[in-house]
């Protein structure tokens, strides 16, 4: 026999499960981009094909997921280290760095033509310029470099409704961008609370996060001033006219308990009694936007039956 | 990822659990292929209007 000279140490086989690869997508993610986006899609006002409309959401989805899989591959460093994240498919060793590459760069390329074939070009360009934004601008140039990162990155976040709407509409207005900017400004404080939790795990994996680099009273501060900023933002659905009046309500008292949670949060400082502050803001923020966006959904299908 | 292959007479063999690992791969991509087939097929037709032929 010829050796032909294979080491063992060179040869991998992959044991990665259809799970595995399904996990570098961001399920979690996933489902609140296709919530969102599902949600801008019906406030718009014009008729909906539905076979269209759902090929629609779930090219956004798939979007939405490779941007996750491109970050996952980007950031297969730090993750290792963050207790959050090491067990993740690259950490942990089940898929590799260049498999995860292609895997998010077809995945890219598949939803953003589905998109364009399916609604048009220009909801496959936002698309496209989403999972541009949150792969390069937020993981490759913001998220290690600036205290910003997740103020500015928030952008990719908020985007798929505006997406959606474009989907369905072809075209621009106020209502996504009202939508946009709902998501962006609660960004901030639903991931700083959630940063003033884990700030440990960012300073070891090296990730400038504010309550790393500007301390937690600062961060206490900034969650104030966004959780103050999100009030009249969430208002303003029912003030321009494409929200109802409980949508108005909810936004009203939702928005005063989550400036009351974000005091409270300011307030108390150090201690379980801070964590736990803390953690209340964080579970209620995400109860909010989803109530909102809910609340926007139930009503116009109300209106629609 | 695992460095088990053991290089033989007959030539690469890989391991069971590899094996099985590789047939649900390949079993998953088969699925979205065929997902895809039915998805750009009911995409068409939507686009020209038209109802799939099961349904009348």
């Amino acid at each position: 026999m010829t050796d032909i000279g294979w080491r063992q140490s060179e040869i991998r086989v992959s044991l990665a499960e259809p799970g595995d690869y399904w996990r570098l997508l961001k399920p979690r993610v996933m489902s609140l981009v296709v919530f969102t986006a599902f949600v801008g899609m019906i406030v718009a006002p014009v008729h909906v094909d539905p076979v269209l409309g759902l090929v629609s959401l779930l090219a956004i989805a798939v979007g939405a997921g490779a941007s996750g899989a491109l970050n996952q591959w980007w950031d297969a460093d730090i993750d290792a280290i963050m207790t959050r994240t090491r067990g993740r498919p690259i950490p942990a060793g089940r898929v590799t760095g260049e498999e995860t590459l292609t895997y998010g760069l077809t995945l890219s390329a598949f939803s953003v033509m589905t998109l364009g074939l399916a609604a048009n070009w220009l909801a496959a360009g936002l698309l496209a310029f989403t999972i541009f934004f949150y792969v390069v601008v937020y993981s490759m140039v913001l998220k290690r470099r600036t205290a910003q990162n997740i103020v500015i990155g928030g952008a990719a976040g908020a985007l798929p409704p505006v997406v959606a709407w474009a989907a369905v509409t072809g075209s621009l207005d106020w209502a996504p961008i009202v939508l946009f900017a709902l998501i962006f400004v609660w960004t901030p404080p639903h991931f700083w609370s959630l940063a003033l939790l884990k700030s440990e795990d960012y300073a070891r994996a090296g990730v400038p996060m504010l309550p790393v680099v500007a301390g937690e009273s600062a961060t206490r501060t900034q969650i104030l001033a966004y959780s103050a900023l999100l009030f009249p933002v969430g208002l303003m659905p029912w003030a321009l006219g494409f929200a109802g009046v409980v949508h108005g309500v909810v936004a009203a008292v939702g928005g005063v308990v989550f400036v009351g949670l974000a005091a409270a949060v300011f307030v108390t400082r150090g201690g379980a009694a801070a964590r736990k502050a803390c953690g209340r803001l964080f579970g209620f923020s995400i109860l909010h936007l989803f109530t909102l966006f809910a609340v926007l959904a139930g009503e116009r299908l109300a209106t629609a039956l | 990822m695992s460095p088990t292959l053991i290089r033989a007479e007959g030539g690469i063999r890989l391991t069971e659990a590899e094996t099985r690992a590789r047939a649900s791969r390949n079993r998953a991509i088969a699925l979205v292929l065929a997902g895809l087939v039915a998805l750009f097929y009911v995409v068409t037709l939507a686009k020209l209007g038209l109802q799939p032929p099961f349904k009348g």
